[in-house]
């Protein structure tokens, strides 16, 4: 077992078409600490998560190192780094139900389809949707469908937990009560948690440190 | 605990280690873009160079080792030669010109509104039709002897034998040119509706039409422009094919002469093995004929682009579109009717015993052709059914590789890989499936069913991947990110998520790159050298002979077989995904 040590970027850059975009950034996300980078869109706040967990397109040029629990990320493919995230959109595979959804998250090593489906009713029923295995998420209400989606990236058993403005989409009401839910879970599995928002009451609601991100140049149109 | 950013400075950007920090593998399939180009690219390459040799007298195998204009000389003096060219020229031209007339103003007119729905839905089926088979039902349907004179004959015409009167075959290519309009006008729409997705039409011609312009006229001005330029590759292919068509034409273009391709394609078969330099100038003549169009073509635009521009912006409204409405909407119903028709009437033949001239329908009816048939259909039914199978596997195989390598390594598509691939279908089949035989025959491969395979294949791979393309790009990266940070690595995400969700996009690729091995004429025959023959190549040998019901039953299962696989294409992930809103079509 490693040394519970959090996240640790040191020196991170990130740039696209010789421009930087962020950084140079060193910080430390404690275990169980929520730590929120704030600032305007297009600033590559997103591209920092999608570096963290491995997903970034080549055309960005990074510098630096990242360290989770110690151990360094840079060059480990994305399956093996033990990062999770949750993006503003669910991102429930429309293919599969919704426990079939959240079993794709549980990690091999738990055997047997028995365990593996009580390990998912469990989760389903943590999150207020116990019975919930068989339904199509299409079917689903926003907020459930923003709890399966945590549940779902908590149920792969991350070492380290992202969150990319995952509350922007939700009303008013929802959005508090969601919030609460993952800051609670991130907090109880003692996850260091990287928060990614541009609402100032979001940061308020993590009761932990503030990056206020500048733009450090103009951000590049990206051509889609 | 977090330090805040420092402020960017300009010689920070060589501090630090610059290590790369993003795992990017391009892995194994860095070959496989390689490979499919390789697999389609080099026999066009070998066989136009296997069809010029001839052309100045080099063919070693008949006795040409000498270099000389020989054959461009004979190829001169053939009889008709002028007659076939102008033949070429205006069949391709008209019916390319026709097709994307009635293609634009569909969308022009009808695009958005409800009736288009239900129209656009008829157009997968036509496109699933192979060509011969429609152009024999078409033949069974015009002709003077058939359907439509039978349903208005006697009591309109007072024919009671069929009249004497060229509607099919006719020497100006009338009946060829309706023909192709019918079978290429389908296409150029569904390329039209794909390309409009892009550009974002509908809010377009909203804005406009706040601003006083009428409908047709707001689509004529702010999504023409921008359309054009992305069906512009399936134009030029368009205009190739009619160029050179070969099926379509023995079937209903006239037979003296005939258009060039065709007229090729009799002397490569000739007996007098001498005619092979002759006709390998004249498959040269062909594809300068075919270059020459696309060149003229694109003149033609750049003329009507400089000419219109003044026009885009000088401010006349347009009226409410109804004429244009009630012009292409005949058109297009028209169309589907004739195409409609043209199947029943190959239904109503196969299972015709007697069917006397002025009756409207057979008098007596009988699953006796398809019995007496089953002998002769079976072994081409067979050769069909595994060579598209296999070339649509193959070719399903190569593009998918492809679309993963494309993204994995975060390529971006260019026009000019997309004129790569769109070469199978602007180089005229018959200007270089010479050349290939030529080859097959050195490496003693002609006749095989692997070589029948490869030929498909060089025409099955673009459609497939141009029909996957567009879903596999679209493709919401982000859950292929979720997947592996919820630890499911590479291959996991490719089967268990990407798969999955683009199953009805690449059941239908395969459906497509099917239907297009279906309907492969000259490929099959010059590949099969005659020893392997296909429910194309039967269909339209049976079509020049005497007897409809047998020619009907070919031309029937031709056109059963692609159906068929559409069919299961959208009946699979329907079934699968009934209870899955969120992948519902």
């Amino acid at each position: 077992m490693k040394a519970q040590t959090g996240l640790t970027l040191d020196r991170v850059t990130l740039g696209l078409g010789g421009v930087r975009l962020l950084g140079p950034l060193s910080l430390t996300v404690a275990p169980g600490e929520i730590v929120t980078l704030m600032g305007p869109s297009g600033s590559g706040k997103s591209s920092l998560l999608a570096l963290i967990c491995g997903t970034l397109d080549p055309v960005f040029t990074t510098s630096g190192q990242m360290l989770l629990n110690g151990r360094p990320l840079d060059g480990l493919p994305p399956e093996r780094r033990g990062v999770g995230i949750l993006f503003q959109d669910d991102l429930l595979f429309p293919h599969l139900s919704v426990g079939e959804n959240l079993a794709f998250a549980l990690p091999p090593g738990l055997r047997g389809r028995a365990a593996r489906r009580a390990r998912v009713e469990a989760a389903l029923a943590e999150a207020g949707m116990a019975g919930f295995a068989d339904r199509d998420p299409a079917t689903l209400s926003g907020g459930q469908r923003a709890r399966a989606a945590l549940m779902r990236t908590l149920l792969a058993e991350p070492a380290a937990l992202l969150l990319d403005e995952p509350f922007s989409k939700l009303d008013a009401k929802l959005k508090t009560r969601f919030r609460d839910f993952v800051f609670d879970h991130a907090r109880g599995l003692g996850l260091p948690t990287l928060l990614v928002t541009h609402d100032p009451a979001d940061a308020a609601a993590t009761g932990g440190p503030v990056i206020e991100q500048p733009a450090t140049a103009d951000p590049p149109q990206r051509s889609s | 605990m977090a330090e805040t950013v420092r402020p960017l400075k300009a010689t920070e950007r060589t501090i630090g280690r610059t290590a790369r920090l993003a795992a990017r593998p391009g892995g194994r399939l860095v070959f496989v873009p390689a490979l499919t180009l390789a697999l389609f690219l080099a026999p066009i390459g070998l066989g136009l160079i296997g069809t010029w040799a001839p052309a100045i007298g080099y063919l070693p195998a008949l006795g040409g080792t000498a270099l000389s204009l020989d054959p461009w000389r004979q190829l001169a003096a053939a009889p008709g030669l002028a007659g076939a060219v102008r033949l070429t020229l205006v069949t391709g031209f008209l019916s390319t010109a026709l097709a994307l007339a009635l293609a634009f103003s569909l969308l022009a007119a009808w695009h958005g509104r409800p009736a288009f729905d239900r129209f656009r839905r008829l157009l997968g089926p036509l496109l699933a039709m192979p060509h011969a088979a429609l152009a024999i039902g078409l033949a069974f349907l015009l002709s003077p002897s058939g359907w439509l004179a039978r349903i208005v004959s006697p009591w309109a015409t007072g024919w009671q034998r069929p009249p004497d009167l060229l509607l099919v075959q006719d020497p100006h290519g009338l009946a060829l040119t309706l023909g192709l309009v019918l079978k290429e006008a389908p296409f150029l729409l569904l390329m039209g509706l794909a390309a409009l997705n892009q550009i974002d039409a509908g809010r377009s011609v909203a804005l406009a039409r706040t601003a006083g312009y009428g409908p047709t006229m707001a689509w004529a001005k702010t999504v023409l422009p921008r359309l054009y330029p992305l069906v512009r590759l399936p134009v030029y292919a368009v205009l190739a094919y009619s160029l050179s068509v070969v099926d379509m034409a023995m079937i209903l273009g006239p037979a003296t002469p005939p258009p060039l391709a065709p007229l090729v394609l009799r002397w490569f078969d000739d007996p007098d093995l001498g005619h092979r330099f002759m006709a390998a100038a004249g498959a040269c003549l062909q594809f300068a004929l075919v270059a020459g169009a696309i060149a003229a073509w694109h003149g033609v635009e750049r003329l009507v682009a400089r000419l219109a521009r003044p026009w885009l912006s000088a401010g006349g409204r347009g009226g409410g579109g109804a004429l244009l409405r009630l012009v292409s909407g005949t058109a297009g119903t028209a169309a589907i009717a004739a195409a409609g028709l043209s199947v029943a009437a190959l239904a109503l033949w196969s299972l015709a015993r007697r069917w006397r001239f002025p009756d409207a329908l057979p008098g007596e009816w009988s699953l006796g052709n398809w019995m007496r048939s089953v002998d002769g259909l079976a072994p081409p039914a067979v050769t069909t059914l595994s060579v598209g199978l296999a070339a649509t596997l193959i070719a399903l195989a190569l593009a998918v590789g492809c679309l993963e390598y494309e993204r994995r390594a975060g390529i971006r598509p260019t026009t000019r890989a997309l004129w790569l691939l769109y070469t199978p279908l602007l180089v005229p089949q018959i200007a270089f499936l010479f050349g290939i035989q030529v080859f097959l025959v050195a490496v003693r491969l002609d006749g095989s069913w692997l070589a029948l395979t490869w030929s498909h294949l060089l025409f099955v791979l673009p459609y497939v991947f141009l029909s996957l393309a567009d879903p596999w790009r679209r493709l919401d990266e982000r859950y292929r990110r979720i997947g592996a940070c919820l630890g499911a690595g590479p291959a996991r995400v490719f089967w268990r998520i990407t798969v999955p969700m683009l199953l009805r996009p690449i059941l239908v690729a395969g459906a497509v790159g099917f239907s297009v091995s279906v309907a492969q004429y000259l490929p099959t025959l010059f590949a099969g050298a005659g020893r392997l023959s296909s429910l194309t190549t039967e269909a339209v040998g049976l079509a020049a002979g005497a007897d409809r019901r047998v020619a009907a039953v070919f031309a029937f299962a031709q056109m059963a077989l692609p159906s068929l696989g559409f069919m299961i294409a959208l009946a699979v992930p329907a079934m699968l995904y009934r209870h899955r809103r969120g992948l519902q079509a």
